[in-house]
């Protein structure tokens, strides 16, 4: 059955920001599926509101529209492009929630347009849990006995039939939002109301719990002929009761035997068919109770998933492409395997390795979040590893969480672990939290059996086993003694075994008591050095044409010669908040601009969610942790490579995978560091240094300076005085950043930060890594610049981004908006001035970033009008806002930047057609940073110097206003258009909140405020409907009637503007936050925000809803109705 | 843990590190034809199959051992196969089906073998150079090298006669179904007489046996196993299967398929490397539809040799002829493993059509 011809255009919906349970796997998926349906001669629309992403690169489909993936819009989106068919299986929960609103509500049908993939009916089948566990029973499959609720009193009859211990998931909700264990009748009751106010259909699910199950996840694909294959198994180390998303997890599945394997495959494929999945991938969970074998059906995805993608990487089976391919009609036997090219995709991946896939979680950055881990997902990322066996694998994918772990401990950050005794050890691996593997290898190497630990934890004794085996390796080591003369010691013999239980030369050096770079050089010696082997699908059964590699340590390497100019890569590791997607579209980009000019590529990065892993994304591609032993064996073998085939290794590129390869930089040869030199990089992270150069330049800066201990904070700050900004050096996303507006906060700023608070285990501070203070401008505008500058010295202005959030909020945090809306050219004119001066004075060749601060001149103008430009600081590399900016201008400034860093001028690249200028129509461009507040309902919704958001969107439309209502409606705060805000605000915000408080009043809204709020509003002029008190009772407040939590929680009010107070105790605000949160009523925490709300409100109200496609903004900047108003600078 | 140094030495000169595993071989050398198998479940199905007498299995999965062994997954009583070769042996099972341990099992079954192996630099080796016999064992290198270059491969040897039956049993139908199954013992695998045995009454035989004392059983169809080795070397069954074929419905599987095939005038080929695995996809011609199969063989039946047949399966990844069936007598045979065992299940159903086939036939 070839491709349909009765398709012409296909609509792809895109799963919109990075959030908790969704991230850049569904880029890797969507980008897939774009390129292969446009191979296949298909007209792709894309609608996906995320920026950063890849797909919605102009390139990879006719229409891409960054918009927000609501109904309405998409309808308008429908309209506009016409589309045959919607394909919402590679989009995540987002695409199949919005296929079924357009399904349900006859969208679709009234245009006569096909859901392909899955239909509404399936997909409703595998969502609805009651109905998908009624299929499963139909057809003979065991499903834990469980009953839908919709009210606390069914929920309560049907605990009565089940008994405790249960589950409870609310029903339509992705990554298991809302979902927890109860094992007792509180829990239970607590459990089953939030998960009713989660759902949005109110219903709950309460199933049997079988925690300490085992959990297996098959990765099935079917195609319109019924074929059906199993691309991957996956067995969690992590038994069931912890989400798997947050569990450690291992292909292939390691104890099933092959009875029990095919029993699985066989009712896996019985679930896809009676599920109704047509074509494409699915996923399906499966529990095994480890006494009996008795097998249970958990769930099943109806699309490619994150689990999906970890196959893809795992195998070398590209299951997005596929499923694109299926849903237009292809069936497996007619499309060929990739890698081998010979053999045909109808088949079953085998591999020779272990994969060991591990998430990392963001605790730390959540002050007040429990590190748990439970039934609803909290990761925010994770790495994967490939090893030839399991305790390799595991090391290696330990190492790359890049969390200052060398492995399974044999490290520094044992020593904490090792502390602790090991009945209250025993004791605390019970629950599971992201640390437990390390104390599960501390109990083991202790001589605790593995028949206890697995009592304790039921991690299967097989896998703890293999712990085992690296613990006594580490212990048959140690008996060597320490000391340099240790190596010698060490025949080939003793390192091979070390090496191939997966460990690091870091590990060695820190077990042996000799430095990293002795190990290397003794192991190298004694002829123990890494080999590469290759992922091809088939264990070696054919020759395999796709140079996918791993790093492993057996007789031969597989890498082959090469006799091209090539370049290597560095992405950007797992995902975190402050380093995520923007960075791996910017290696993807680089990889792509280097190809097209001739370089062979070489991308080394070790997370499985990103389209940079894909094997045909780079020439070559090393899935290795990005650690200095990890990067330097890549470049060796790639300069052997070279040496054997003629070829040359031009450099390395660091600057575009944010901090992760910036780190590496000081360890690799310099003359291989390709653009801006890492003498420059360290120069503008080095305090005193900077400083001078600002002073040279002229550029005013903040008071500040640095210290190592709080002796050196305290005399600094006197100097400067309060309030001040206190950051670590080297960090990303303003970990540990902190406002300080006395002694007291200065302190406990200071306890984060030294060795022993949440930064110590990041490597904490040191002389070569002081923190940084400086005096904080309050009232000010913070202004972010991209620009490039290549080595004739010419700069090119990338983007110039106004923060709607005033200065203090994290760049990472705040809205900002291109072109800059309240910027006069004057003010324009000096940032552009100091971001050449700056990239000059530090010999950029390629991206820099430059952050100032315009402080307001006088207390009454609008902020940054004629105000004095400050600068704050300066990274030499691509930063976070990149992709944005790109998608604003229409300019690829990551391609033109990689160009550049391998010695093409900017004026050969504008000779070439790929520097070209930004797009200069009236459109106005807006991107908002999505929080994962509803995950952590017990941390404060609060805005600060650290950045907490997991992604972004953009809202891009013909007014300021319009761009910034867009914005809010992508990121999820659907904006009330009638009704009640309530304004609780700091002192110095009333100020700007009464001007928001204002327009909503004239929009028709009603104005509550708290007493003093209200007081300030009243004494200007504002009428206020009610005044409440907060929660705790101030003088002013009213004596009787509603505080501001319960006004909240009774759906009273339809929107909180509430800002901190800059000193004293946040609990008041934070209880209010916690009540908007809860009641899922919008939020806004400054008044800037408010003020941009209350204006976007002003024109969503009055105008129409228009969607355009990036391609129309950029082909034909003044197209489109664009009546835009308040655009520009001004 | 201790463990004792092993080598394995191609019939090239090809020379593999590891560890002893399993039985002390006697001089401390051992050897066989080396094939590889890919799949990822099911090694004591694999190395408890008759079909692999002669050979050195290298598993291409790298933990090999992890859920044990129990009697229940056993295909044959004894073991033959030459020995084992795994880049790792579990050092502790694990799932509640086991009984013993691989390492236990492998040295009560006297099989030795190596790990530690860089098992995918010998399985690109035997791809790109074909199966190959050679020695493996704690013996010095030059007494691994001296058997290695001696060691015989499969070719020409009938290993047929080593592994078949020497009496014939009896398995009750497990359905109640009254048909009368002769199953012909090449090295006969458990899984197919359970397949064999929802079909009717099953007789399994010795190789030997002839076309008359298998008539004289009347039995409603007759089948022809599995089994090692070289087709073309095993002497009297291409006979026995020329005399029975028209007059009994028959279906083969694997060597019982070469058999079918020789018994036709069909002529066989050795394929460079065989295949041994659980994942090659095969075309039903008459359905379309493809099927994951277990696979393990290292000669195949040409086509063009053979007339009077339908092509019934194809190989999807190399093209060979996975199942024909002949245009003149009820009978039919299929080169890859329906029964599983292990493998993927979706192609039992020949085994309801080689009831139909028999029924057609009463």
């Amino acid at each position: 059955m070839p491709r349909r011809t009765d398709l012409e255009t296909i609509l792809i919906i895109g799963s919109g920001p990075i959030v908790i349970g969704q991230a850049c796997e569904f880029d890797y998926s969507g980008t897939q599926a774009c390129r292969v349906l446009r191979e296949e001669g298909y007209r792709v629309v894309l609608a996906n509101s995320n920026p950063a992403t890849i797909m919605t690169d102009p390139d990879f489909a006719d229409a891409t529209y960054v918009e927000p993936l609501v109904p309405e819009v998409l309808e308008r989106i429908l309209d506009e492009e016409r589309p045959d068919a919607v394909l919402p299986t590679l989009g995540g929960q987002t695409a199949l929630n919005l296929a079924m609103d357009l399904s349900e509500s006859g969208a679709l049908e009234s245009r006569g347009i096909e859901l392909i993939g899955a239909k509404a009916e399936a997909i409703a089948t595998a969502e609805d849990r009651e109905r998908f566990k009624q299929a499963m029973v139909e057809i003979g499959l065991a499903v834990p006995a469980s009953g839908t609720a919709h009210t606390m009193d069914e929920a309560r009859a049907v605990v009565g039939e089940i008994g405790l211990p249960v589950v409870v998931r609310p029903a339509y909700i992705l990554g298991g939002r809302g979902t927890g264990i109860a094992s007792t009748p509180e829990e239970f009751e607590h459990i089953a109301s939030r998960g009713l106010a989660a759902s949005p259909i109110s219903e709950i699910l309460i199933e049997r719990s079988i925690a300490g199950w085992k959990e297996f996840e098959l990765e099935v694909m079917r195609d319109r002929a019924d074929n059906c294959v199993i691309i991957c198994s996956i067995e969690n180390v992590d038994a069931m009761g912890v989400h798997t998303g947050d569990s450690i997890t291992v292909a292939p599945a390691q104890t099933l035997s092959d009875v029990e394997y095919q029993q699985m495959r066989d009712a896996a494929f019985a679930c896809i068919r009676r599920v109704g999945v047509e074509t494409g991938g699915s996923n399906v969970q499966f529990a095994v109770d480890p006494r009996t074998g008795d097998q249970v059906v958990i769930e099943m995805n109806p699309r490619v998933s994150r689990s999906s993608a970890l196959a893809s990487k795992a195998t070398g089976f590209p299951i997005a492409k596929i499923a694109a391919k299926l849903a237009v009609g292809y069936t497996l036997d007619e499309i060929p395997n990739d890698i081998t090219r010979v053999t045909p995709a109808s088949f079953e991946p085998v591999i020779d390795y272990v994969v060991t896939k591990i998430p990392r979680w963001a605790f730390e950055k959540l002050p007040g979040a429990d590190p748990r881990l439970g039934t609803q997902m909290q990761s925010v990322g994770e790495a994967m590893a490939i090893g030839r066996t399991f305790p390799e694998s595991l090391q290696k994918a330990l190492r790359s969480l890049e969390q200052g772990r060398g492995g399974l401990n044999a490290d520094p950050g044992e020593v904490a672990v090792d502390a602790v005794e090991t009945e209250r050890l025993l004791d605390e691996v019970t629950i599971a939290r992201p640390d437990r593997i390390f104390a599960l290898e501390s109990l083991l190497r202790r001589g605790v059996s593995v028949e206890r630990v697995h009592e304790a934890t039921g991690v299967d004794p097989w896998f703890l086993d293999q712990m085992l085996a690296i613990s006594e390796e580490r212990a048959a080591l140690q008996a060597h003694g320490t000391g340099e003369h240790v190596l010698t010691r060490l025949t080939r013999t003793d390192w091979r075994r070390a090496k191939r239980l997966g460990f690091g030369d870091a590990q060695l050096a820190w077990l042996l008591g000799v430095d990293e770079s002795a190990v290397r050089a003794a192991r190298l010696a004694a002829g123990v050095e890494v080999t590469y082997k290759t992922v091809d699908t088939c264990a070696a059964e054919f020759e395999a044409s796709t140079p996918y590699h791993y790093g492993t340590y057996e007789d031969t390497s597989e890498v082959e010669p090469s006799g091209r100019d090539k370049v290597v890569i560095l992405g950007s590791g797992p995902n975190r908040i402050g380093q995520g997607i923007e960075f791996d579209y910017c290696c993807v980009h680089a990889c792509f601009a280097l190809a097209d000019a001739g370089y062979e590529t070489v991308m080394v990065n070790c997370n499985p969610e990103t389209v940079s892993t894909d094997y045909d994304t780079s020439d070559r591609l090393y899935f290795e942790p990005l650690s200095v032993e990890g990067v330097l064996n890549v470049i060796d073998a790639e300069q052997r490579s070279a040496e054997a085939g003629g070829g040359r290794l031009v450099g390395v590129v660091v600057a575009l995978g944010g901090q992760t390869p910036l780190k590496l930089a000081g360890s690799l040869p310099p003359e291989l560091v390709l653009g801006t030199p890492p003498a420059s990089i360290d120069l503008a992270e080095d305090r005193d240094r900077w400083n001078s150069l600002c002073a040279r330049l002229e550029i005013p800066q903040p008071a500040g300076g640095t210290a190592t201990t709080l002796e050196q904070a305290r005399v600094i700050v006197e100097r400067i005085g309060f309030p001040a900004l206190v950051r670590p050096s080297y960090v990303l996303g303003g970990r540990a950043m902190e406002i300080v507006y006395d002694a007291e906060g200065l302190e406990s700023a200071w306890a984060a930060i030294a060795a022993d608070g949440s930064l110590g285990r990041e490597g904490g501070l040191a002389a070569e890594r002081p923190v940084l203070i400086d005096r904080f401008l309050e009232d000010a505008t913070e202004v972010d610049v991209d620009a490039i500058r290549d080595h004739t010295g010419e700069v090119v202005i990338g983007g110039i981004m106004e923060h709607v959030e005033e200065a203090g909020v994290h760049s990472g945090d705040s809205a900002c908006v291109i072109p800059p809306v309240g910027l006069s050219p004057e003010t324009i004119a000096v940032i552009e001035g100091h971001t050449r001066s700056i990239a000059e004075a530090l010999g950029v060749e390629g991206l820099i970033n430059v952050q100032f601060a315009v402080k307001r001149v006088g207390a009454d103008g609008p902020a940054g009008s004629g105000g004095q430009v400050f600068v704050i600081e300066a990274n030499p590399r691509a930063s976070r806002t990149v992709p944005f900016v790109a998608k604003a201008t229409g300019v690829p400034l990551v391609k033109v930047a990689a160009r550049v860093m391998c010695g093409a001028t900017l004026a050969e690249l504008r000779a070439e057609g790929l520097l070209v200028e930004p797009s200069a129509g009236s459109h106005v461009a807006v991107k908002e940073a999505v929080l994962p507040w509803s995950r952590f309902p017990d941390v404060d919704a609060l805005l600060g110097p650290e950045m907490r958001s997991t992604g972004e969107v953009m809202g891009i439309d013909r007014s300021f206003g319009l761009a910034f209502a867009k914005s809010q409606l992508a990121a999820g705060d659907r904006m009330p258009q009638s009704g009640t805000v309530f304004f609780s605000l700091a002192d110095r915000d009333k100020h700007v909140g009464l001007e928001a408080a204002r327009r909503f009043a004239a929009l028709g809204f009603g104005i509550v405020a708290t007493a003093g709020t209200a007081a300030y509003f009243q004494r200007e002029g504002l009428e206020v409907a009610e005044v409440v008190a907060k929660l705790q009772r101030a003088e002013g407040d009213p004596e009787d009637g509603l505080d501001g939590v319960e006004l909240i929680e009774g759906g009273r009010v339809d929107l909180v503007v509430n800002s901190p107070r800059g000193r004293g105790p946040r609990a008041d605000g934070a209880h209010l936050r916690g009540a908007a949160g809860r009641a899922g009523i919008p939020l806004l925490t400054t008044a800037a925000a408010a003020s941009a709300a209350a204006n976007g409100l002003a024109e969503w109200i009055t105008e129409d809803l228009q969607v355009r496609s990036l391609q129309s903004y950029h082909r034909d900047p003044m197209g489109g109705s664009g009546t835009g108003s308040g655009t520009g600078s001004g | 843990m201790s463990t004792t140094e092993a080598a394995i030495v191609l019939a090239d000169g090809t020379t593999f590190e590891g560890e002893a595993i399993g039985a002390d071989l006697p001089g401390g050398v051992a050897v066989g034809e080396f094939v590889f198998n890919t799949v990822m479940t099911g090694y004591q199905e694999v190395v408890s199959d008759p079909s692999y007498a002669g050979q050195v299995i290298t598993f291409t999965s790298t933990h090999i051992g992890n859920y044990g062994v129990t009697p229940a997954d056993d295909e044959a009583p004894t073991v033959h196969c030459a020995g084992v070769v795994v880049r790792d042996l579990a050092r502790r099972r694990s799932n509640q089906r086991a009984t013993g341990d691989l390492d236990d099992y492998l040295r009560s079954h006297g099989v030795g073998g190596v790990a530690g192996v860089d098992t995918r630099r010998l399985t690109r080796h035997l791809r790109d150079h074909g199966a190959m016999p050679g020695a493996f064992g704690t013996a010095a290198e030059q007494d691994l090298r001296a058997a290695a270059a001696t060691a015989q491969g499969t070719d020409g040897q009938d290993l047929v006669a080593r592994v078949t039956a020497v009496t014939t049993t009896v398995h009750p139908s497990t359905t109640g179904a009254n048909r009368r199954i002769v199953a012909l013992d090449l090295g006969i695998k458990s899984t197919i007489v359970r397949q064999l045995v929802q079909l009717g009454e099953v007789h399994v035989v010795p190789a030997s046996t002839t076309v008359e004392d298998v008539l004289s059983l009347a039995p409603d169809g007759v089948f022809l196993s599995n089994g090692p080795g070289d087709p073309g070397a095993v002497a009297g069954v291409p006979d026995t299967v020329a005399g029975l074929l028209g007059e009994v419905p028959i279906f083969g599987i694997c060597m019982g398929h070469q058999m079918l095939a020789t018994a036709l005038g069909g002529t066989t080929h050795k394929l460079p490397f065989g295949h041994h695995g659980g994942n090659h996809p095969v075309r039903d011609i008459s359905t379309g539809r493809v099927e994951i199969t277990s696979q393990n063989h290292n000669y195949c039946v040409d086509p063009e040799s053979l007339e009077g047949i339908e092509v019934t399966h194809e190989n999807l990844n190399d093209g060979t002829l996975e199942g024909f069936r002949s245009l003149r007598a009820p009978a039919f045979g299929i080169q890859y493993h329906p029964e599983a065992g292990p493998g993927p299940h979706e192609s039992r159903y020949l085994f309801a059509r080689f009831a139909e086939l028999m029924d057609a036939g009463r």
